[in-house]
């Protein structure tokens, strides 16, 4: 769990900072892990644009590795991946793949 | 100049942070990713407002925000009234000088704070002529509380306060139709988007806060918990969505309407009902007659809408 900011810091009826959210960790939802093929990638984004997490960085203008903190494991990417770049493995067996 | 290439967009500032509390595969994020993504360019600034509803409570669970633009949480019935409220002093702080530059002003509502309970400040907020854009998720259903029926469940859907049984045969009445509504107040520009196609939902975005006025997004948001499907399948039901003319894409620019997605084969709507438990019962034989009224009511919408876009395109061409 991430440090939440402490009473006095806040102002009344509002929240810290905008985005503060990105420190909970949600990586924990997941049942299954996308592992992605990065020579197989065309670097289209279809992924990083229907993502719900937020969990695809790109970095000029090609996608990195997906980002665990905060992905819960939908699978929409995998699905989407128009080349099947994307693969979804059951958490945990990541490395028999 | 605004762009919809995903290339260009990745440059931009992700303006909704991960981490937040939403459902794994739900269709609200995509949406508002998208919406923020494509509102952000030519330089402006995006202040955002949400009624209460799946969206608000899972981005902005206290003290955090997923929300990088500033935000205010309304209450349920006044997402648009609270914009029009920041949008009426913007332009007050303009007028004297006070502030310079561009602000989009986008409140969001889910299905039941926009058709139902916050129906009357968005067509009020409508009716006064702010400059905003609303932008509704419909998840066809009050998903955040539990899956209850909402103006804008579809007919012969389960809801928890619709359910089927031996003598219901889940939601009996049928979808409103909020887009038509809205249109009917004479906006300048009001449209209907899914996620599925995401640089057609973002040129719309462009369009609209870029136009003078108020103006209405209706985007159909896929729900794994209360739809009764496979989380990763949201965008593929979009698609399905629109293949099947259950969820027309089509935009009103200034009372002309445009279609901007027409399936080359028109799917039955029996693949869209199957594609979703909620929708399980109805194809018991004691239901089976539902599908044939279902598929006779889109057929005739599907069937006015272009009749409405050839006359307005005839209209159009007279005028020239």
């Amino acid at each position: 769990m991430s440090e939440l900011l402490k009473k006095d810091e806040m102002k009344p009826g509002g929240i810290g900072q905008g985005g503060s959210m990105e420190r909970r960790y949600t990586g924990s939802w997941r049942t299954f892990v996308p592992i992605t093929d990065f020579e197989t990638c065309i670097q289209c984004l279809a992924c990083w644009i229907v993502c719900p997490d937020s969990a695809i960085p790109v970095e000029d203008g090609e996608r990195r590795e997906t980002n665990m903190h905060h992905c819960k494991g939908c699978g929409i990417c995998a699905v989407e991946c128009p080349v099947d770049a994307i693969t979804m493995v059951r958490e945990g067996e990541e490395d028999d793949e | 100049m605004a762009t919809t290439s995903l290339k260009k967009l990745s440059d931009m500032p992700e303006l909704l942070t991960g981490g937040h509390a939403a459902c794994p595969g739900c269709g609200g994020p995509i949406i508002i990713r998208q919406v923020l993504l494509a509102a952000q360019q030519d330089g402006r600034k995006v202040v955002a407002s949400i009624s209460t509803g799946c969206m608000e409570v899972s981005t902005t669970i206290y003290p955090d925000s997923a929300w990088r633009v500033p935000i205010f949480h309304s209450a349920f019935e006044n997402s648009a009234a609270t914009i029009s409220g920041a949008e009426a002093a913007y332009r007050s702080l303009k007028r004297q000088g006070k502030y310079e530059g561009e602000i989009a002003f986008i409140a969001f509502g889910g299905d039941g704070g926009t058709y139902d309970i916050g129906f009357q400040s968005l067509s009020g907020a409508l009716e006064r002529g702010h400059n905003f854009t609303y932008v509704c998720y419909d998840n066809e259903a009050y998903m955040n509380t539990g899956i209850q029926r909402s103006g804008a469940t579809p007919k012969g859907a389960w809801t928890t306060t619709a359910p089927d049984g031996t003598v219901e045969p889940g939601k009996r009445e049928i979808k409103k139709d909020l887009t038509a509504i809205v249109a009917a107040h004479g906006v300048p520009y009001c449209a209907q988007a899914s996620p599925h196609r995401p640089r057609d939902l973002m040129r719309k975005v462009q369009k609209a806060v870029a136009t003078e006025g108020p103006c209405f997004l209706n985007i159909l948001s896929p729900c794994p918990r209360g739809w009764r499907h496979d989380p990763d399948v949201t965008i593929q039901l979009c698609k399905l969505a629109a293949d099947t003319c259950v969820w027309p894409l089509y935009e009103i620019e200034n009372g002309k309407l445009s279609i901007n997605y027409k399936p080359k084969e028109k799917k039955p709507v029996r693949e869209w009902l199957k594609s979703q438990q909620r929708f399980r019962h109805l194809f018991a034989p004691k239901n089976e007659h539902l599908i044939e009224e279902i598929q006779a009511e889109l057929d005739a919408k599907w069937g006015q809408l272009l009749a409405r876009e050839a006359f307005d395109n005839e209209q159009e061409q007279e005028s020239e």
